[in-house]
C-alpha cells in the first residue's frame, strides 16, 4: 500500500492545496447561515434594508469564491489523480514486463491485465475522491457542529447525540449489507457461467432436446438472485428514512429547547434558524462520508492488488553474452526441473548435447515434459538441478534479452497481434526490411496466401489474428519466429492445424532455407520428428529414449510403440 | 427511447399493485416531508424573544411536527419497500424471456454474434436497467413531487417570490447540461482512449510470454506509454469538466437562496410593498423550500444520465428479444424406429447467398454405413452436421431420413435420433454423473458407469476426487481427451441409431486417443454414421468419401476410386507417406 505513495511524490502541491481549497468552500458555505441569520436578527429586526442588501451581496460573494476555489480543487483533483495513474501504470507495466515466467503462471495473465487496467483505475479514482471529498465531508460536520457549539453550547449537545446516532446507523446498515452484496454477485456470477455454457452448447443442448429443462434452470437462478437483491433492498431501503427521521425529529428537540432559550434571552430567532440549517448539513455530509467509506475501501483493494505485483522480484539476470563457437550449441546437464508448487519433477534428469545446425526431435504424450524441456533453453524457467549451456554459456549466468534475440520462438497457441502483417513480422526485428520477411513467410508457407490478400503484407490482422484460419494464423505465427535467421528455432507442437501437404513442404523449406540453424521440433508424430539427428523420447518427465529414428526403433521401446501405432493408423488398421 | 421505455413498463405490468404503491408512498411520503419547513417556520415565529415564547403553542408545533417526520420516514420507508420488488421482480422477468429467447433464435444467430457480447447482454445490461429502474423509480418520482410539492407550499407563502424562484431554477439547470454537452465530447475520447489502453493491455500482457519470447517488452513499453500519456491528459480533462457540474450548480442555488433571502426580508420589513407582507417564519421556511425545490433538479439531471444509459441497454437487450425464432414445429410428425436410412436429393446450401457453397448434392446412404468427410482446415465440414441435425435448413433440395423428409418431422424428434460428438467439447458445470446423463436424466448409476466403462472412460473417473460427483466445468483441469470422452460416453448411454463424429485435431496424448478411436469404434456398431476425420484409418474403411474444400463437396467416393481418380484426395493422401 504504501509503495504506491511514492507515485504521488510529483503531486505534493496539487495534494496540499486541492483539500485547502475544498476547505476554503466549505468555511464559505458554514458562514453563509451565519450571515442569514444577520439578516433575520439585525437587518429585518432593525427594518435596515441598506444593511439586508450589504448581507445579501457578502452571500453573493461568497458564492462566487466558493465556486472559484471548487473550480480550483477540482482540476487539482483530476491533475493530481490522473498524473498519479498515469506514472503508476507504466512502472506496472514495466514490471509486469520485469518478472519470470514463474511469476506470471502464478498470478496469471487474466488478473494482471485486471490489475494493469481496473486496479490502477480504481486507485486513480480514490486519489480524485479523496482530494474533493475526503476533507470537505468530515470537515463539513465538525464545522457545522463548531458553529453550533459557538451560537449555543448547551442546545449543540442535540448535535452531539443525533450525529452518532446516524452514523451507527450507516455503520450498521453497511456491515450487514456488504457480505449480503457479495453473495448477490456471486449469484449473478452463476447466472452469467449459465448464459455463457449455454451460448457456447447451443448445438449439444438443441441435439439432446433439453432448452426446456435448461430454462428452467436458469429461471431458478434468476429467482435466486431476485431474492437476494430484495432482501439487501430490505435493509438498505432503512437508511435514507431513518437518518430523515433522526435529524428531523433533532430539529424538533432543537425548536423546543431553542424556544425555552430564546424565552430565557440567551438565543436570538435569526440564531435558531442558523441551528436547524446545521443540522441539515450535517446528515447530508455523513451521508455523503457513508459512500466515501465504500469507495475508499475498493480503492484500498485495489491498491493492495496494485502493491503485490510491485512485492514481486524482477526476473534474475546474468551479465554473459553467448557467443558463436564452433561446438555445442545447446547441452543439457543431467537438468531437472520442477514448476513452484508442484510435487513431482516435470523434467528429472536430462542430458544431451546438440551441435550447431542439427534438428533435435522430442516425442511423448500430453503432459510429457516435452514443452517445460524446450522452455529451459531460453530461459523462461531455470533449472531446478543441472546446467543448461547455450553457446558455451550456463543460461542462468546470460543477460535473458540477448540469450532470446538468438532464439526463434513458435508457441503452441498461434497468437497474433493487432497490426498489419508487416508490424507483425518485426517482432524479433523492428528492422527487418521486406525482403527478409517475405522470404521468412515463403519459408513458412504463408506467403502464398499473404501474397494474395489485396493488401499483402498490409493486412491488417484483428486482434488474436480472428480474420484469419487457424492454419494461416500457425503459419505466420512460424515465420515471425524465422526473421532474421535467429540461430536456435524452437517450434512446440505448431503444426497440428496444417494439413499434411503443408507440414510436409514446412519441413522441406525448413532444412534448406534454414540450413545453419539448429531446429528444435516438438511434436506427437512420428513422421513430423523421423528426419531430426536427435530424437528425445519423453515420458513422464523422463527421457526414456535418445538417438535417431533407426536407432530408437530398436532399442527404445516407447518410440517404437508410438511408431507402430502410428503406422498402423495410415495403414488402416 | 419512448417506445423503449414503454416496452419495460410491459414487464412492469405484472407488479403494476408495486407500482401504483410506489406512486402512492411517494405522495404521502413526500408531501408530509414538505410540510416540516412549514412547522419548523411557524415553530420560529412563535420563538419572538426572550419572554415571548408561547410554549403552549410550540409544544403543538413541534407534537404535530414530530408526528409528521416519523409518518414520512415511515412512508418514504414503504416506497423504497415497493420500488425495490418491483424493480428486482421486473428486471428477473426480462432476463430469463431473453435467456428462453436465447433458446429459441436459429443457431445462425449464435453462430454469427460474439459470445461474449451475448453474456453480457443478459447479464450486464439487464443489470443497468435494474440499477435505472431503482434509480429512476425513487428518485425521479420523489424528485418531480418534491418540485410540485414546494412550488404550492412556496405559492400559498409568497407567490411573488415563489415565481422569482421557478424563474431561475431552469438556470440551474441551464449550466448543467451545458456543462454536460462540453464534457460529453472529452468524455467520449476519454473512453475510447481508456478502450485502446484495455486492449493494449490485455495483448501485450495476456501475452507475456510471447512479448519475453521475442524481447519485444522495450517496444511494447513505450507502446503503452504513449497510450498511456494520451489516456492521462484527457483523462484530467474528463474529469475536470464532468467535476464542473457540482460546484456550478451548488453556486447557482446559492444565487437563488440569496435572492429568496433578499426579496424575503425586504418583505418581512415592508420596504418593497409589492412583495407583499412577510414573517420571519415564512422567511425561513421560505429559505428552506428554496433549498429543497433546487436539489431535485440537480439529482434529476444525475438519474437522466442513468436513466439514458438504462433505455440504451435495454434497447440492446429488446434486439435480442426481437430476433426471429425458429418455428414451433412441436405438432409436427415424430421420427421413430428410424432405420438410419439417409438420402440427400439435390440438397444446395450455403451461408450466405453471395458465396454459393453445396450444390446439388446427391447421396444414397444405407442403414449401417460410414461416411467420412475429410478435407484441409477451415474447409467447411462440419455444414453437414448443421443441415442433418437441421441446426441450418438447406435451400432448396431434399434430405430423407428412413422415408421422411426432415423437414416434415419435427426438430426435436429428428435430433433424438442422432448423437453427436464435436470437437469442441461441451461439458457443463455440474457432476460428471449429470454431464453423462445429459441427455437421459432419468438413468441410473448403474446405466451411467455401463457408459463410461463402454467408451473406456470408467477408469479416469474412478480417480477423480468424488468419482461419478466430482464437479466439473469447461476449465477445471480435465484434459480435453477426458472431456472429450465424456461426451461419447453421453452418446453411449442413448444409444441413437445415427451419429455424427468430430475427430479432435487438438493435441490430445497418444493413450487418451487410442481410447477414444476405440470408444467411437464400439459406438459406431451397427449405426449410421457420419464422421469428420483426420485421421487415415477413420477414412480408408469408410463406405463413402466425402472430400471437401473450401465449403464445397468436390469428390465423392470409396477409397479405391478416389484413389484411382487421382484428385484432391489422392495428392492428400499421399503426402501423408512423403517425408
Amino acid at each position: 500500500m504504501k509503495k504506491l505513495l511514492r507515485f504521488l511524490r510529483n503531486y505534493k502541491k496539487e495534494l496540499v492545496f486541492g483539500p485547502f481549497f475544498k476547505l476554503l468552500e466549505a468555511i464559505f458555505e458554514l458562514i453563509v447561515p451565519v450571515v442569514m441569520a444577520d439578516i433575520i436578527d439585525k437587518g429585518i429586526a432593525n427594518n435596515d434594508s441598506s444593511y439586508i442588501i450589504k448581507k445579501i451581496i457578502i452571500i453573493v460573494i461568497l458564492g462566487v469564491c466558493g465556486l472559484a476555489f471548487a473550480l480550483t480543487c477540482q482540476y487539482l483533483a483530476a491533475k493530481c489523480a490522473y498524473g498519479f495513474g498515469t506514472e503508476l501504470r507504466e512502472a506496472l507495466y514495466k514490471h509486469i514486463n520485469s518478472l519470470s515466467h514463474s511469476s506470471v503462471d502464478r498470478i496469471g495473465t487474466a488478473s494482471l491485465v485486471n490489475r494493469l487496467t481496473n486496479d490502477t483505475n480504481t486507485v486513480q479514482d480514490g486519489v480524485n475522491r479523496f482530494i474533493r471529498l475526503a476533507v470537505r465531508a468530515p470537515f463539513l460536520v465538525i464545522g457545522a457542529a463548531v458553529m453550533a457549539v459557538t451560537i449555543d453550547l448547551k442546545l449543540s449537545l442535540i448535535f452531539f447525540i443525533a450525529a452518532p446516532l446516524i452514523s451507527a446507523i450507516i455503520f450498521f446498515i453497511m456491515r450487514k449489507t456488504i457480505p449480503m452484496y457479495k453473495e448477490t454477485q456471486q449469484k449473478l456470477d452463476r447466472a452469467a457461467l449459465l448464459t455463457r455454457e449455454n451460448i457456447e452448447g447451443t448445438r449439444v443442448i438443441r441435439a439432446f432436446s433439453r432448452q426446456q429443462e435448461e430454462i428452467d434452470e436458469f429461471n431458478k437462478a434468476v429467482d435466486d438472485i431476485s431474492v437476494s437483491s430484495i432482501a439487501v433492498g430490505k435493509i438498505s431501503a432503512i437508511l435514507n428514512p431513518a437518518s430523515f427521521m433522526i435529524m428531523n425529529l433533532g430539529i424538533v428537540a432543537i425548536l423546543w429547547f431553542g424556544g425555552v432559550r430564546i424565552d430565557s434571552g440567551s438565543l436570538t430567532q435569526g440564531e435558531l434558524t442558523a441551528f436547524t440549517n446545521y443540522m441539515t448539513q450535517i446528515l447530508l455530509a455523513l451521508v455523503a462520508l457513508a459512500n466515501l467509506v465504500v469507495i475508499f475501501t475498493k480503492s484500498f483493494a485495489s491498491a493492495n492488488r496494485v502493491s503485490e505485483i510491485f512485492d514481486i522480484l524482477p526476473e534474475e539476470n546474468g551479465t554473459a553474452i553467448p557467443e558463436k563457437n564452433s561446438g555445442n550449441i545447446i547441452e543439457f546437464r543431467n537438468v531437472s526441473f520442477r514448476y513452484d508448487g508442484a510435487g513431482d519433477n516435470s523434467v528429472d534428469g536430462i542430458s544431451f548435447t546438440l551441435k550447431r545446425g542439427e534438428m533435435l526431435g522430442i516425442i511423448g504424450g500430453t503432459g510429457s515434459g516435452k514443452s517445460t524441456m524446450a522452455s529451459l533453453i531460453p530461459c523462461f524457467y531455470r533449472a531446478t538441478n543441472g546446467e543448461v549451456i547455450v553457446s558455451g554459456k550456463n543460461v542462468n549466468e546470460c543477460d535473458v534479452d540477448s540469450l532470446r534475440r538468438i532464439i526463434g520462438l513458435v508457441p503452441q497457441k498461434a497468437v497474433l497481434f493487432t497490426g498489419t502483417v508487416r508490424d507483425n513480422m518485426k517482432w524479433r526485428n523492428e528492422n527487418a526490411t521486406d525482403d527478409e520477411i517475405i522470404s521468412a513467410l515463403k519459408t513458412a508457407q504463408a506467403w502464398e496466401f499473404v501474397e494474395k490478400m489485396p493488401d499483402k503484407l498490409d493486412t491488417y490482422i484483428a486482434q488474436g489474428g480472428r480474420n484469419l484460419s487457424g492454419g494461416q494464423r500457425q503459419r505466420i505465427s512460424i515465420a515471425r519466429a524465422l526473421v532474421g535467421k535467429p540461430e536456435i528455432i524452437i517450434l512446440d507442437d505448431s503444426t497440428s492445424a496444417l494439413d499434411y501437404a503443408t507440414d510436409l513442404r514446412l519441413r522441406k523449406a525448413l532444412r534448406t532455407d534454414m540450413a545453419d540453424t539448429t531446429v528444435i521440433m516438438i511434436s506427437q508424430r512420428t513422421t513430423s520428428i523421423k528426419d531430426a539427428d536427435k530424437i528425445i523420447v519423453m515420458d513422464d518427465g523422463n527421457s526414456v529414449g535418445i538417438g535417431t529414428h533407426n536407432e530408437l526403433l530398436e532399442t527404445c521401446e516407447v518410440y517404437h510403440e508410438i511408431y507402430q501405432s502410428q503406422m498402423n493408423e495410415k495403414e488402416g488398421e | 427511447m419512448a417506445k423503449t421505455i414503454a416496452r419495460i413498463f410491459t414487464y412492469a405490468k405484472p407488479y403494476i399493485l408495486h407500482f401504483i404503491l410506489t406512486v402512492i408512498f411517494a405522495l404521502i411520503g413526500v408531501s408530509l416531508s414538505l410540510t416540516v419547513p412549514v412547522y419548523i417556520g411557524k415553530a420560529v415565529d412563535v420563538c419572538i424573544g426572550a419572554g415571548e415564547v408561547d410554549f403552549g403553542e410550540l409544544a403543538e408545533i413541534a407534537v404535530i411536527l414530530g408526528i409528521m417526520v416519523i409518518a414520512s420516514g415511515f412512508f418514504q420507508w414503504l416506497m423504497s419497500l415497493c420500488t425495490n420488488k418491483l424493480a428486482f421482480l421486473t428486471v428477473r422477468d426480462l432476463r430469463a424471456d431473453v435467456f428462453a429467447k436465447l433458446e429459441r433464435v436459429p443457431v445462425k444467430y449464435i453462430d454469427k454474434s460474439t459470445k461474449g457480447e451475448l453474456t453480457s447482454r443478459v447479464i450486464n445490461d439487464i443489470e443497468i436497467v435494474s440499477d435505472g429502474l431503482l434509480q429512476g423509480f425513487t428518485q425521479f418520482f420523489s424528485g418531480i413531487i418534491t418540485i410540485i410539492g414546494t412550488l404550492v407550499f412556496m405559492m400559498f407563502i409568497n407567490v411573488k417570490i415563489a415565481l422569482v424562484v421557478v424563474i431561475l431554477t431552469p438556470l440551474s439547470f441551464i449550466v448543467a447540461s451545458k456543462i454536460t454537452k462540453a464534457s460529453h465530447d472529452s468524455y467520449m475520447k476519454q473512453s475510447k482512449m481508456r478502450g485502446d489502453m484495455v486492449s493494449f493491455a490485455e495483448e501485450m500482457a495476456g501475452n507475456q510470454k510471447i512479448v519475453k519470447a521475442f524481447v519485444y517488452d522495450k517496444r511494447a513499453e513505450e507502446k503503452f506509454s504513449e497510450i498511456n500519456k494520451k489516456y492521462g491528459e484527457i483523462g484530467i480533462k474528463a474529469t475536470f469538466f464532468s467535476s464542473m457540474t457540482n460546484p456550478t450548480t451548488r453556486f447557482v442555488n446559492n444565487l437563488i437562496y440569496a435572492a429568496v433571502g433578499l426579496m424575503g426580508a425586504m418583505g418581512a420589513i415592508g420596504s418593497i410593498s409589492f412583495i407583499g407582507k412577510m414573517t420571519v417564519g415564512n422567511l425561513s421556511s421560505f429559505l428552506a423550500y428554496s433549498n429543497q425545490y433546487t436539489k431535485p433538479f440537480n439529482e434529476i439531471s444525475g438519474v437522466f444520465a442513468e436513466l439514458q444509459n438504462a433505455v440504451a441497454s435495454a434497447q440492446r437487450v429488446f434486439n435480442v428479444l426481437d430476433e426471429d425464432e425458429v418455428s414451433d414445429d412441436s405438432d409436427k410428425k415424430k421420427l421413430m424406429d428410424c432405420n438410419g436410412e439417409i438420402s440427400f436429393k439435390n440438397v444446395c446450401f450455403s451461408y450466405n447467398p453471395e458465396t454459393k457453397l453445396i450444390q446439388n448434392f446427391s447421396l444414397d446412404v444405407d442403414s449401417g454405413q460410414r461416411i467420412a468427410i475429410v478435407g484441409p482446415t477451415g474447409c467447411g465440414k462440419s455444414t453437414i452436421i448443421n443441415l442433418l441435425l437441421r441446426f441450418y435448413d438447406i435451400d432448396s433440395g431434399q434430405i430423407v431420413i428412413s422415408g421422411n423428409n426432415i423437414m416434415d418431422i419435427s426438430r426435436d424428434s429428428l435430433r433424438n435420433n442422432f448423437g453427436m460428438v464435436l470437437q469442441e467439447t461441451w461439458v457443463f458445470t455440474g457432476t460428471v454423473a449429470e454431464n453423462i446423463s445429459y441427455g437421459m436424466p432419468d438413468a441410473t448409476r448403474e446405466q451411467i458407469i455401463q457408459a463410461a466403462k463402454a467408451v473406456h472412460a470408467h477408469g479416469f473417473i474412478k480417480r477423480l476426487a468424488n468419482g461419478y460427483d466430482t464437479v466439473i466445468s469447461e476449465d477445471s483441469g480435465l484434459s480435453q481427451g477426458q472431456k472429450q470422452l465424456i461426451c461419447i460416453a453421453r452418446i453411449m448411454l442413448m444409444n441413437p441409431p445415427m451419429l455424427i463424429l468430430d475427430e479432435a485435431t487438438s493435441s490430445i496424448d497418444l493413450r487418451t486417443e487410442h481410447r477414444i478411436q476405440r470408444a467411437f469404434t464400439k459406438l459406431m456398431q451397427g449405426k449410421t454414421s457420419f464422421i469428420i476425420a483426420h485421421r487415415l484409418s477413420t477414412i480408408k474403411h469408410s463406405d463413402v468419401i466425402l472430400v471437401m474444400n473450401s465449403g464445397n463437396i468436390i469428390e465423392q467416393g470409396n477409397h479405391k476410386e478416389l484413389m484411382a481418380q487421382g484428385g484432391f484426395y489422392a495428392e492428400l493422401y499421399n503426402s501423408q507417406f512423403e517425408s
